[in-house]
Order: structure tokens, then C-alpha cells, then sequence
């Protein structure tokens, strides 16, 4: 578990495709800026109040930041779980072991696309507040939750990852 | 065996295919190559059959199916040689806000680059459009040439495209 020392987060609306935040490179960020460190407890609290809500981009609130938040550990196909934390300036060490699954996006809610991830992933940032930096070494859900993160970072949604023209579907139910 | 292309398009309800395929059963029409779908709520189906029976034959079979507002279209068609199989295959991703050309812009770069489109869909969500499409592109074409001019496409009708290689994974 990722300690969290973070001050109360505001929820924040929640932009969808295509606005153009959501397809530009974010920009890394100080971690122990004070705005900074308010954006991650505002991601938090966007996702609590979000059903379904796995992980949270910035630019998914409209902030064209590298910070990103997760919390895999209500999700049946999780196995290593890190809680609930915020990571920021994230990048990816390895990943291998791909596997394709349908994944759903708050920034893409009429659709679900089936997507190729690792399922194997070393990642590392920084923890807003302190700065510290932090490697998550995570399989399965949390490492497809990651990337599907850190994708929207590089300005990429999962419909820009889809294996092929019948992979994407109309979302019969958004929770 | 002859090959008879057969379209079935219009109002959805339970039991269209296996209607469609009980008649074909009956002329021992084989159901080779089909693809069906629901296209903004109506059912859309195309199917490759092999079939000794005349088309206007098979086609009366499926007449009763007008009543239920489906038009049904079915014909002849020949038999081609598969192509070689040396072409490089790629998926285009390309999302949006919606507006009328984006196909036409998109496909017309995939078009000057020789791309042979094998697998296409388009949809349209709370004013996102999103267009999936497998294209098969003659060997030795320059993968940056074809990023930079889809993405300059892209740019002038205001959406973003990405370019990745199509994997088979051969097991």
C-alpha cells in the first residue's frame, strides 16, 4: 500500500472525447507544488463519487498535467493491488505479457474497445506531497489500469489502441 | 459452385437469421462469408453463399420476408483469385468530433497510398465519431509517409488518427 498524506479534494467535472485536452501530451509537473498536490486529492475524490471509476487521468478533469490516480482494489480481475494513490510524472520501466480485454473510458462513454495491455508492468513517479519516488511492480487489472492511464498522459485514448475494426462496441450500460 | 451475395436490411426483431437461413437450408445454399450487425438500431447482414439455385429463385424464397419491412437483395457474383498475401496490414484508429467528410478525407489518404481497406467501421456516440479501419498496404510502403499524411488529413478535418501495425500472433 502507497501511504497518502493529501488535503481534502474537491470533485471536479469530467471531460469526454472530443475535447481536445484529452489528445495532447500532458506536461510533467512539480510534485510538491501545492496545485499539484490539490489536483491529486481532487482526482481522488472525482473517482470516489464516480461508479465504476478505476483510475483518473488530469487531462480527464481538464488539467493537462502527468498525474494520474488508481484504486484497482474493489475490481474482480485484480490480483496485485497497490490501494488507492496518486502518481505523478509516471513512466513505464517494462511491461510484457500481453493480453487483449474490452475497456471501458469516462471520457468515452458511449463506447468499449477491446485493447492489448501487459499484463506484467514495472512503473515508476512520484507521490504528490512528498515527492517521493515510488516503483509499482503490478500484473493483471492493476497493470492494464496503468497504462490505460498513462496512455491518456501521452494524449491517447483506448480507441487509439484497438486490435482491429470490430473491436470497438457501443457501451450497452455506463455505470 | 456458383456464389450468391445476399443482403438483408431493415427493421430488427427476433428470429431474421434463422428465418433467412431455414429458407437457405431448404435450397442447400451454404452459408460461406456473413457478417450481420445492428446499424443505428436496424439489422444489416451480407452473406457469401454457395449456391446451384438461380438467384431470382433464392430470392423469391426470401420474399416473404418484405412484409416484416426488410429489403432483401440477392445476385450473382464471381469467384476471384485470393490476392498474393505479401501486403502489410494496419489498423487506422481515428476519433472526433462528428461532421460530414471525415470518411471521405480519411479514406481517399488511404486510397493514395494504394491501401486496400479490408475491415471498416464507423460509429457515432453523443457526438464522438469513431472509425476503425483495417487497410492492407503494398509492401515497401514508407509506415512514416503514411502516419504523416493521415495525421495531416486528420488535422483538416478536426480529428485525431492513429496508425499501428495490424499483429498476428501465430500460435
Amino acid at each position: 500500500m502507497i501511504e497518502l498524506d493529501l488535503p481534502p479534494g474537491v470533485v471536479r467535472p469530467v471531460v469526454t472525447a472530443p475535447e481536445p485536452v484529452l489528445s495532447t501530451r500532458c506536461s510533467e509537473v512539480d510534485p510538491v507544488d501545492p496545485d499539484v498536490v490539490q489536483l491529486a486529492a481532487d482526482l481522488l475524490a472525482t473517482m470516489a463519487v464516480s461508479p465504476g471509476c478505476v483510475g483518473l487521468a488530469a487531462n480527464q478533469v481538464g488539467v493537462g498535467w502527468r498525474v494520474f490516480s488508481l484504486d484497482v482494489s474493489a475490481h474482480p480481475k485484480t490480483r496485485t493491488c497497490h490501494g488507492r494513490f496518486v502518481l505523478v510524472n509516471p513512466v513505464v520501466v517494462s511491461a510484457s505479457r500481453n493480453e487483449k480485454a474490452r475497456e471501458g473510458c469516462m471520457s468515452v462513454p458511449d463506447f468499449t474497445g477491446d485493447v492489448k495491455r501487459a499484463t506484467r508492468l514495472v512503473m515508476a513517479g512520484l507521490l504528490p506531497g512528498t515527492g517521493a519516488e515510488v516503483t509499482i511492480e503490478t500484473d493483471a487489472f492493476e497493470a492494464r489500469a496503468l497504462q490505460h492511464e498513462i496512455d491518456h498522459l501521452d494524449g491517447f485514448l483506448f480507441l487509439d489502441r484497438v486490435a482491429s475494426a470490430s473491436a470497438v462496441h457501443r457501451r450497452k450500460v455506463y455505470l | 459452385m456458383a456464389l450468391l451475395a445476399i443482403t438483408v436490411l431493415g427493421h430488427d426483431r427476433p428470429g431474421i437469421i434463422a428465418d433467412v437461413t431455414a429458407a437457405l437450408a431448404l435450397r442447400d445454399a451454404n452459408v460461406e462469408d456473413s457478417s450481420m450487425t445492428l446499424l443505428g438500431g436496424f439489422f444489416a447482414w451480407t452473406l457469401v453463399v454457395g449456391s446451384e439455385a438461380q438467384p431470382a429463385a433464392v430470392a423469391a424464397d426470401l420474399a416473404f420476408l418484405e412484409s416484416d419491412e426488410l429489403v432483401v437483395s440477392v445476385f450473382e457474383v464471381a469467384e476471384r483469385p485470393a490476392s498474393a498475401g505479401s501486403a502489410v496490414p494496419y489498423v487506422i484508429s481515428v476519433h472526433g468530433a462528428d461532421r460530414v467528410g471525415i470518411v471521405s478525407a480519411i479514406t481517399a489518404a488511404i486510397a493514395s497510398f494504394d491501401g486496400n481497406i479490408t475491415d471498416l467501421q464507423t460509429r457515432l456516440g453523443g457526438g464522438l465519431f469513431v472509425v476503425i479501419a483495417e487497410a492492407d498496404f503494398p509492401p515497401g510502403t514508407q509506415e512514416e509517409q503514411l502516419r504523416a499524411a493521415l495525421a495531416e488529413v486528420g488535422t483538416q478535418v478536426g480529428v485525431e488518427v492513429t496508425v499501428i501495425p495490424a499483429e498476428t500472433d501465430v500460435l
